[in-house]
């Protein structure tokens, strides 16, 4: 059995350091998404009510099932909000610590960067982007390497859902000039 | 044994090349995405979907399920290898299959753990095989009141019984219904919730909320953590193998129970976590040695991983007969056979006989096919964890942002799955169960029609709900579970008066 052991060591040399200062606590985050909720079903509870939420002589109108899933939302929330300001305890709890919050924002930055040049670039050119992009600048892999794989990668996704599935993805102009 | 000939027809509709080749795909796929971290059953089977979207529905299903089988499998690997559990519900397995793979008995705990869940799902493979066809045909007697009751029980089971926060699941729940009824209401033609967004006429895609809420905020949360691991991995010689399965009878007790509390947990949405856990649990306490749990004892292993499983499995149940999935993958493949055209619930028992069956058998023939898979591939699969994360990561937003464009063609829906990988990042921190807005996410419309449909029945009267024995029986069951931690306290309340009395 020993023959074909092998060992695999992963380091993570960019990992968050565990004395890093919390940029916010779980009991702030709690409140915030409370009153957000509660925002989403005042408005929502408003829209179903102008859409109308009685009844008619066929039945419910069209707003009634929603407009009451936004009083049991609103009602929820507000039931959330009067917790997240009893308990004390809790709120104190880290929910996202600098350096943990530096590394989530290294990978949402560039993913948000990738939608954006989606929309303009196309989804190939996005991705080919992302990928070295990401794989060279957060990740300190060789430029070549870098390269290579996403030009694999994209390359392979490619030919798998626009030639063999037939599985249209966003185009730009990149794609325009090779004539797809 | 009507049931027994049809699944004979199942395994004829799936023994082609064509067929078993998607099925070695699937379970590939699925090994890969169960062992990467930042992926897993679910995400890796929304993340897969559009693959499938051109196929015809039978071959579909059969790679899809396939991939979360494999998923399941890969996320015993990196349990004991790393003690990294893939899935919450491999944390339980960690426990022993971690020590047994310090003490150098890795390949002991990875067949023990291949060779449970196989057990697992199997038992719920041949309780699907002859109970489904039973409550699908009991079911389509149902009228909408019926439909109603049932959606209401699963979703007030899923507020009595769940683990979190009452209030979060309330909420997580009312809003996946809520969403859900954005767009174009059916009944009336008229539009809802949409402000005049155009974007928005289309409603929300299901599909799409899954992949940013669990593929994009899985990345996020991955990120947290540090990535560093270490780890033997151990090929299986066929000694092993054979010297752990010549011991199996041993424990027929533990497998036995193990499968049978995850057959209850995944018909009802208890989920395979709480299997896992109880199942481990459940075999510390009858052992006659519960000192030596969690130093590496086998059946650490095999009680976990065949409860989990057996839950797994058996959550495709209500799915298939009732058009209700008892599990988050589950919620997702029945998003998925709504994109291929079929209507799940009762009816498809009857108008799509070779795909049901076609299901079931790929369930049995997945098993067995991705057990000889994994057990001659760990070292391979192990190996994949030496891929920088780096690497990973930003394929893995790629193909959830190609699997969310492709369900509607839409643009919109990528910064929509951006979108929900915030609200699904934030969420799980704050301890906001995603499950019920999944679930509620996808039978939000279905349970809405029913009600009102009811409702148009009635004449408005709530009466009907309890109108006759078998709807007043769900639906009371139903408030009663949604009030279970109430009635629970009251009861443990009143025998605390009474106990002093009798003694």
């Amino acid at each position: 059995m020993s023959n074909t052991e092998l060992e695999i060591v992963v380091d993570d040399p960019t990992a968050p350091e565990e004395n890093s200062p919390a940029v916010v606590s779980t009991g702030v985050v709690d409140v915030v998404v409370s009153l957000l909720l509660l925002a989403l079903a005042l408005v929502l509870g408003w829209d179903n009510w102008r859409t109308g939420a009685s009844w008619d002589s066929t039945g419910p109108q069209p707003g009634y099932f929603p407009f009451y899933l936004s009083v049991i939302l609103g009602a929820a929330s507000l039931y959330g909000l009067g917790t997240a300001f009893v308990s004390r305890r809790e709120a104190a709890e880290t929910f996202v610590t600098r350096a943990q919050f530096r590394r989530v924002m290294a990978v949402f930055v560039p993913t948000f960067l990738f939608c954006l040049a989606t929309q303009y670039l196309g989804l190939y050119v996005a991705s080919f982007l992302l990928i070295a992009g990401f794989m060279r600048l957060v990740g300190k892999i060789a430029l070549w390497k870098s390269l290579l794989t996403a030009f694999i990668f994209t390359a392979a996704m490619f030919v798998t859902f626009d030639i063999a599935f037939d599985v249209i993805m966003p185009k730009g102009p990149l794609e325009a000039a090779f004539g797809y | 044994m009507e049931a027994f000939g049809l699944l004979l027809h199942g395994f004829a509709v799936l023994l082609t090349w064509k067929t078993l080749l998607l099925m070695m795909v699937g379970l590939v796929l699925g090994i890969f995405v169960g062992v990467l971290p930042g992926l897993g059953g679910p995400n890796g089977v929304a993340i897969l979907l559009p693959l499938t979207f051109t196929m015809d529905p039978t071959s579909a299903i059969v790679m899809l399920s396939c991939i979360y089988w494999g998923a399941l499998f890969g996320g015993a690997i990196t349990s004991i290898l790393f003690n990294i559990p893939g899935e919450a519900w491999s944390v339980a397995t960690t426990f022993d299959g971690y020590p047994m793979a310090q003490q150098g008995r890795a390949a002991e705990a990875l067949t023990a753990a291949f060779t449970s869940s196989f057990i697992g799902s199997l038992v719920a493979v041949l309780l699907i095989t002859f109970l489904a066809p039973m409550i699908s045909s009991f079911a389509l007697k149902f009228g909408p009141p019926e439909f109603f009751a049932v959606y209401l029980l699963t979703f007030c089971s899923f507020v009595g019984l769940g683990r979190e926060a009452k209030h979060k699941t309330v909420i997580s729940m009312s809003l996946g219904l809520l969403l859900a009824g954005v767009g174009m209401d059916t009944v009336s033609g008229q539009l809802r919730m949409t402000f005049g967004s155009a974007e928005l006429l289309r409603g929300i895609n299901f599909l799409v909320a899954v992949i940013g809420l669990f593929g994009i905020s899985e990345i996020l949360l991955t990120m947290e953590e540090r990535l560093a691991l270490r780890g033997h991995a151990a090929g299986i010689s066929l000694r092993v193998v054979l010297s752990v399965w010549k011991d199996l009878p041993k424990y027929w007790v533990t497998l036995l129970r193990s499968s049978v509390i995850g057959c209850w947990l995944g018909i009802t949405p208890g989920g395979a976590i709480a299997a896992s856990f109880m199942g481990y649990n459940l075999a510390k306490r009858f052992s006659k040695d519960q000192e030596s749990f969690g130093k590496g004892r086998i059946e650490g292993v095999f009680a976990p991983e065949t409860a989990a499983h057996a839950s797994g499995t058996s959550a495709l149940l209500p799915m298939l007969a009732l058009g209700i999935p008892g599990s988050g993958t589950a919620a997702i493949l029945l998003g998925g056979l709504m994109v291929w055209g079929l209507n799940p619930g009762p009816l498809l028992f009857v108008e799509h006989k070779d795909f049901v069956w076609g299901l079931i058998a790929s369930m049995y023939l997945g098993n067995v096919v991705g057990l000889v898979l994994v057990l001659t591939t760990v070292p391979i699969f192990a190996s994949i964890l030496r891929v920088p994360f780096a690497a990973v990561a930003p394929m893995i937003v790629v193909s959830c942002a190609i699997g969310a464009y492709a369900i509607q063609n839409a643009m919109f829906d990528i910064w929509l799955m951006l979108g929900f990988g915030v609200v699904g990042y934030v969420f799980k921190k704050i301890a906001i169960p995603l499950a019920p807005f999944t679930l509620a996410l996808v039978l939000g419309s279905r349970a809405e029609d029913a009600f009102r449909l009811s409702m148009i029945g009635s004449g408005g009267d709530m009466k009907v709900f309890w109108s006759n024995g078998l709807v007043g029986t769900i639906t009371t069951l139903a408030i009663v579970l949604l009030f279970w931690p109430v009635i629970d306290r009251a009861f443990a309340g009143v025998a605390r008066l009474l106990r002093p009395a009798s003694a």
